[in-house]
């Protein structure tokens, strides 16, 4: 077996033209660090301003411009990408059994949109920034607002290239690509959920590129597209974004399903509990993602008739959602659960998404979300599912995998440390945000009643330790990658194809193409290949 | 990829079909994209002409039928000759590739100094919207936003037009080499999805900007 994919030529210049999806899954990494520890700051300084009812640091016009670049930062260029450009591109062309994905160069392409789409947003935010919130509604951001919404948005709509280039090769690459012997249904779960993501980048994204460039062309122009003065229809620009936006959520999420369910078997050395269930469930959720849009504007003037039916649709995601979490504790009932840091971060995500799920449906119901739009419960809401839900798997897939990446362990009684630290600042920030929602804090002020405070403060020491404790795999990583133990081909003794190979993988992923016999998650024949006797734990290290 | 039947030597593929097939299902994914990409420029034209039927069809009224139609014909007709490029491309001959490619991309060509003319016209009849806009009257302001979808419209129709003709002369340079054979001719083809595409937006836009609301 030939040299690694990490050192098989070190120069700068083979990183930045690289067609390996495994290079190009950490020059994403990278910028996608840099964009999260960006999103991190606008949150910090947005719990700094919040711990004082009149405001601490913040002039009101700041704090806009400040959530609004945790908005805009975390939604596109941390939380759309993070999993699948990342985890995603390194691991499905190993989890198929491939050399790479469909179209290699298209992938290294995807990376330098993003970059660029990256710079855009990032002259626009520090070349005064924009105060329209992540939403970009019209006509404030049309007509009224005095920030840089222009390369923002063309920034954003750059952004979705990058997106689409993804999507596209994921598509095709679980289609073409498949090693001998594995058909569809047995293709690991994280596989499914991520078409599921493909299918909702492929479609999805580009309705947001029009709408975005509809709304440069008439901020560049001065033309009425979405401009009451001018003729247009400003809830027009409402439905067009979120037929993107809704979808988007799932992009947030269904990727940390698939990381979720490869973690829970793997730690709990069981076969997923229904398969097809939850294979089908990733489809199901991408599916009726794309005819609940309806449910953001229940109080922004549409008809009832449609509000009932979108919230009607809305209630149907809850099916699918519901059957995955079900089907995680079907599968952790009765298995020989290890508490690992990744399998931390699968139970901690398993519960932040059920509350973050199940305040949804509170949200999805008509006459509550009048009473609980515009509020922090919305905040709290999309947070459980997004930081909660998708940052937890995220976090949980880096540690699973990063013996594979980089070939090296991490420490795991400092990893079990920042996870559950992770819960509990988690919880401590988002969870006092339901209850000022609740009782009627509007989101998206800078000041707020005096009434509010204790819970205000509450939130923002619970965001102080979340920041320590996002740091903390930042310094225990890069420790590891030169004082870590060396990591085995298969630490976890997991199923799937990516740990039959060397780690970290040589560049062309297997000394020859496996072949695959058995269902995903078979650990009967995982021990029979490995002559492991007994079902036993994980090599120490 | 300059000869296209064999692999290269970092391909994830078995062999040069299975990345033949792979490449036109990625072309079939990408206008799937673009579809709804326009779909979304659709979506608020038809809106738009429906909840401002008045003014949109005065601008309507404003447009130049003459050469809509004559550029119709001509994509049309671009279309129908790159289909001869894709047969010439499987059958190997690469010289009726150049001539069918250089056909189709002339027309595609003459289609844009059309529209070229047109948006001259336009321009100089201060159709564009602003503060000079020709039309007045009650209606003037979703006249106005007719024209905007109708420039938005065009011109980003036109961009696909400028990377389909660019697309075309890259498939007669690699003919001109002789890269197409019997056994290999998926780029001609891969073209071919993506000119077509261009010109069934095309057969949309001509209805919405130049028909509806005109009688």
């Amino acid at each position: 077996m030939s040299e690694s994919y990490l050192w098989q030529d070190g120069t700068l210049r083979s990183w930045l033209l690289t067609r390996d999806h495994k290079r190009i899954a950490l020059l994403y990494l990278g910028s996608i660090t840099v964009f999260f520890a960006l999103g991190s700051v606008g949150a910090a300084l947005i719990r700094l301003q919040l711990l004082e009812p009149t405001g601490t640091i913040l002039s009101d016009a700041t704090y806009n411009r400040m959530f609004t670049m945790h908005g805009v930062v975390m939604v596109w260029l941390f939380l759309v990408p993070s999993i699948p450009v990342t985890l995603g591109n390194f691991l499905v062309p190993l989890m198929l059994g491939a050399r790479d994905l469909a179209f290699p160069r298209l992938n290294l392409l995807s990376w330098y949109l993003f970059v660029a789409s990256g710079l855009l947003v990032l002259y626009g935010l520090f070349r005064g920034g924009l105060e329209t919130g992540w939403t970009f509604y019209t006509p404030l951001s049309s007509d009224y607002s005095e920030g840089r919404v222009l390369p923002v948005v063309l920034g954003i709509f750059l952004n979705g290239f990058s997106s689409i280039a993804t999507g596209v090769n994921f598509i095709v690459s679980i289609h073409q690509l498949r090693a001998p012997g594995m058909t569809w249904y047995r293709l690991p779960l994280m596989l499914w959920a991520l078409y599921a993501t493909s299918v909702i980048l492929v479609l999805a994204t580009p309705v947001l590129g029009m709408t975005l460039l509809l709304l440069a062309f008439e901020r560049l122009f001065r033309v009425g597209v979405f401009d009451p003065t001018l003729g247009g229809d400003p809830l027009l620009f409402q439905q067009m974004f979120w037929f993107y936006s809704h979808p988007a959520v799932y992009i947030m999420i269904l990727p940390g399903m698939g990381v979720v369910s490869e973690i829970v078997s793997t730690f709990c050395r069981k076969p997923v509990f229904g398969y097809r269930f939850v294979a089908w469930s990733s489809i199901s959720i991408a599916a009726i993602g794309f005819i609940v849009w309806g449910h953001h504007m229940f109080v922004a003037g549409e008809s009832l008739y449609s509000a009932i039916v979108f919230s009607m649709f809305s209630f149907f995601v809850s099916v699918p959602s519901a059957i995955k979490v079900f089907n995680w504790l079907g599968t952790m009932h009765g298995g020989s659960i290890r508490l690992d840091a990744p399998m931390l971060y699968a139970m901690g995500f398993i519960g932040l998404f059920t509350v973050g799920g199940l305040t949804g449906l509170f949200l999805a119901s008509l006459a509550a979300d009048v009473h609980l739009t515009q509020t922090y419960f919305v905040v709290a809401h999309f947070h459980y599912i997004m930081v909660g839900g998708m940052v937890s798997a995220y976090f949980g897939g880096l540690h699973y995998w990063w013996p594979k990446i980089t070939g090296r362990m991490y420490p795991e009684i400092w990893g079990r440390l920042a996870a559950a630290l992770i819960f509990f600042g988690f919880n401590l920030t988002f969870f006092p945000q339901f209850i000022l929602g609740f009782e009627g804090m509007p989101r998206r002020y800078a000041t707020y009643p005096a009434q509010f405070q204790i819970l205000n403060v509450l939130s923002s020491a619970g965001a102080g330790i979340l920041a320590v404790a996002y740091v903390m795999p930042l310094v225990y990583f890069g420790w590891s990658l030169f004082r870590g133990a060396r990591a085995p081909d298969n630490p976890w003794g997991a199923t799937g194809l990516e740990w039959r190979t060397s780690s970290p993988p040589p560049t062309e992923n297997f000394a020859e193409t496996p072949v695959v016999t058995t269902d995903a998650y078979d650990y009967g024949d995982l021990d029979a290949r490995t002559g492991v006797a007994d079902a036993g734990g994980p090599h120490h290290v | 990829m300059s000869d296209g039947s064999v692999l290269d030597h970092h391909s994830p593929y078995e062999t040069p079909l299975h990345r033949d097939e792979s490449a036109i299902a990625g072309m079939w994914l990408f206008l799937a994209s673009e579809a709804l990409l326009f779909g979304g420029l659709f979506l608020v034209c038809l809106v738009y002409s429906q909840t401002r039927a008045g003014g949109w069809a005065e601008g309507v009224r404003h447009t130049n039928l003459a050469i809509g139609a004559v550029n119709t014909l001509i994509l049309i007709t671009s279309s129908a000759v790159y289909t001869m490029a894709v047969e010439s491309g499987r059958r190997g001959d690469n010289r009726g590739v150049v001539r069918a490619g250089l056909g189709a991309a002339g027309l595609g060509l003459a289609f844009l100094v059309l529209k070229g003319v047109e948006w001259g016209q336009e321009f100089s009849e201060n159709l564009f919207p602003g503060p000079h806009f020709a039309l007045h009257g009650p209606e003037a302001g979703a006249a106005a936003l007719f024209y905007s979808f109708y420039f938005l419209a065009t011109f980003l129709h036109g961009m696909h037009m400028v990377v389909g003709i660019g697309l075309i002369l890259w498939i007669c340079r690699k003919a001109r080499q002789g890269a197409f054979s019997p056994a290999w001719s998926t780029p001609v083809d891969i073209v071919g999805l993506y000119w077509s595409f261009v010109d069934l937006i095309w057969m949309l836009l001509f209805p919405l900007l130049y028909l509806i609301g005109r009688a």
